[in-house]
């Protein structure tokens, strides 16, 4: 017990640390929402070359580890004499992986949208481009959330794995703290542990309130009438 | 005085199956012609195939003094110019009525937002709708929802209108108000081709019936003569059972 009030001395250190996993947190989903939402967007809609990229691209990032890709990303260019900062290099590597496994979930959603919609937006001399635009992508978006809310709690986590190439995170900042002390080990990494609890609920409930404000069945009367026949 | 849509020799295959086959019909300026026939005969596929949803495998369709099967036309320019209103209503779920029946007019004619509020409202009044105007499609009845989806096909100011069986998945109940809408319509000239199951409203409005089994046109002609002094074997029989199965609820 006493062993927690003094990890509890340590809480304002821990939690500047844990500011940067949330930049990098930040970093790595804005690349995976544009890189993720790309990618499925080419899978449904664009030509065979570039379904074809796209489809490698997933199976690559989906199929390396986290930490491997980590590595692959801050070791790599310094073969080539490029010096990556561990920051860049983890932005990279995991908002490149919560890309892949974006673009599945963006995917699943575009093809929710019933045909219909599509149909009906043509029928009005929508051009297709348009009709993605305007019709198909509000839908999928909203269709989405769900499981971005999953790909959030995930990724949330990973943010520790930087501490393999030596970012100055959460995780960098609580070894520091056990090396010194050892016996503040378990006290300091329960206190991680917390803060990840309490960052992942936030996102979560963030977009669980998106969810509903944005609440409109995307399934038609007619459609869901017609499936009935 | 020039047919404002002539389709000739209308031919489609879907696989081993010959949906249409060889179809061929005009439609002058204000008329109202209606479709019938049993289920499975390509009546729906004609429709989409007059307004290049599908791709007929043959066959010229012409709106007014334009080809528009003719390679190299451009399918948005013309649908524009052709509303459709669907038997599954296909309105825009993540939008109000209002939102619906804009869109088109914003975005494919290109009138500012104002003005294209200005006009759906005016659609949906039209229509009976405009209290509904910020209602989503969730919140209408089915009839309501069919409804949005004419206004919203009205707001295109097209020179024809498709109707695919725009009553068949509605409840008995709500059937009256749409067809009251159509009648209307067409009692202000619009030209329109339906393809429909409600004998009442063919022949209330139809200035000719068509009637189409297995992919081709049996037998056409006015109302009077085609329900109640059919030639062919076949409508006979249909309308029989037509009769039949619908006699109660007519």
């Amino acid at each position: 017990m006493s062993k927690m009030i003094e990890t509890v001395a340590y809480l304002p250190l821990l939690l500047r640390a844990s500011l940067v996993n949330l930049e990098l947190l930040f970093a790595l989903l804005v690349l995976g929402f544009v890189a993720g939402t790309s990618v499925a967007l080419a899978q449904s809609y664009a030509s065979v070359p570039a379904r074809v990229a796209a489809r490698a691209f997933e199976w690559i990032f989906r199929g390396i580890p986290a930490l491997v890709l980590l590595f692959l990303f801050y070791f790599g260019p310094a073969q080539f004499g490029v010096r990556v900062s561990p920051f860049v290099a983890a932005s990279v590597a995991l908002g490149l992986r919560s890309a892949a496994y974006q673009s599945q979930i963006f995917r699943g959603a575009l093809e929710s949208v019933s045909h219909g919609q599509m149909i009906a937006a043509r029928s009005l001399g929508m051009s297709r481009n348009r009709a993605i635009y305007k019709v198909i992508l509000p839908q999928a978006f909203r269709l989405a959330i769900p499981g971005w809310s999953n790909e959030l709690s995930a990724v949330v986590k990973d943010t520790t794995l930087a501490y393999a190439v030596g970012l100055n995170d959460i995780m960098r900042t609580a070894r520091v703290i056990y090396d010194r002390h050892y016996e503040l080990a378990m006290p300091a990494l329960l206190m991680v542990a917390l803060l990840f609890f309490v960052i992942t609920e936030a996102g979560t409930a963030l977009l669980a309130a998106a969810e509903r404000r944005t609440r409109t069945p995307v399934v038609s009367i007619g459609e869901a009438m017609r499936t009935l026949r | 005085m020039s047919a404002l849509l002539r389709v000739e020799n209308l031919r489609k295959c879907y696989g081993d199956e010959q949906v249409l086959q060889s179809v061929s019909f005009s439609l002058d300026r204000g008329e109202t012609k209606v479709v019938v026939g049993p289920s499975g005969t390509g009546k729906s596929t004609l429709l989409h195939c007059i307004n290049q949803l599908t791709l007929p495998d043959a066959g010229t369709v012409w709106l007014a003094d334009e080809e528009i099967t003719r390679h190299g036309t451009s399918l948005d320019r013309i649908r524009a110019r052709i509303g459709f209103v669907f038997q599954s209503f296909n309105l825009f779920a993540h939008l109000t009525a209002l939102g619906n029946v804009r869109l088109g007019p914003m975005w494919v004619k290109r009138i500012g937002k104002p003005e294209a509020t200005q006009l759906a409202l005016r659609e949906l009044a039209r229509v009976g709708l405009e209290s509904k105007a910020d209602s989503y499609p969730f919140e209408l009845s089915g009839g309501q929802q069919q409804r949005v989806s004419i206004a919203r096909a009205l707001a295109m100011n097209p020179e024809l209108i498709l109707f695919d069986e725009p009553t068949s998945a509605l409840d008995p109940e709500l059937i009256g108000d749409v067809l009251n809408v159509m009648l209307e319509l067409s009692s202000n000239r619009m030209t329109m081709l339906v393809v429909s199951h409600e004998m009442g409203f063919a022949r209330a409005v139809a200035d000719e019936i068509l009637f189409m089994a297995g992919g081709r046109i049996v037998e056409q002609g006015s109302p009077d003569l085609l329900l109640d002094a059919p030639q062919n074997p076949r409508t006979r029989s249909f309308l029989a059972r037509l009769s039949v199965l619908e006699g109660a609820h007519q």
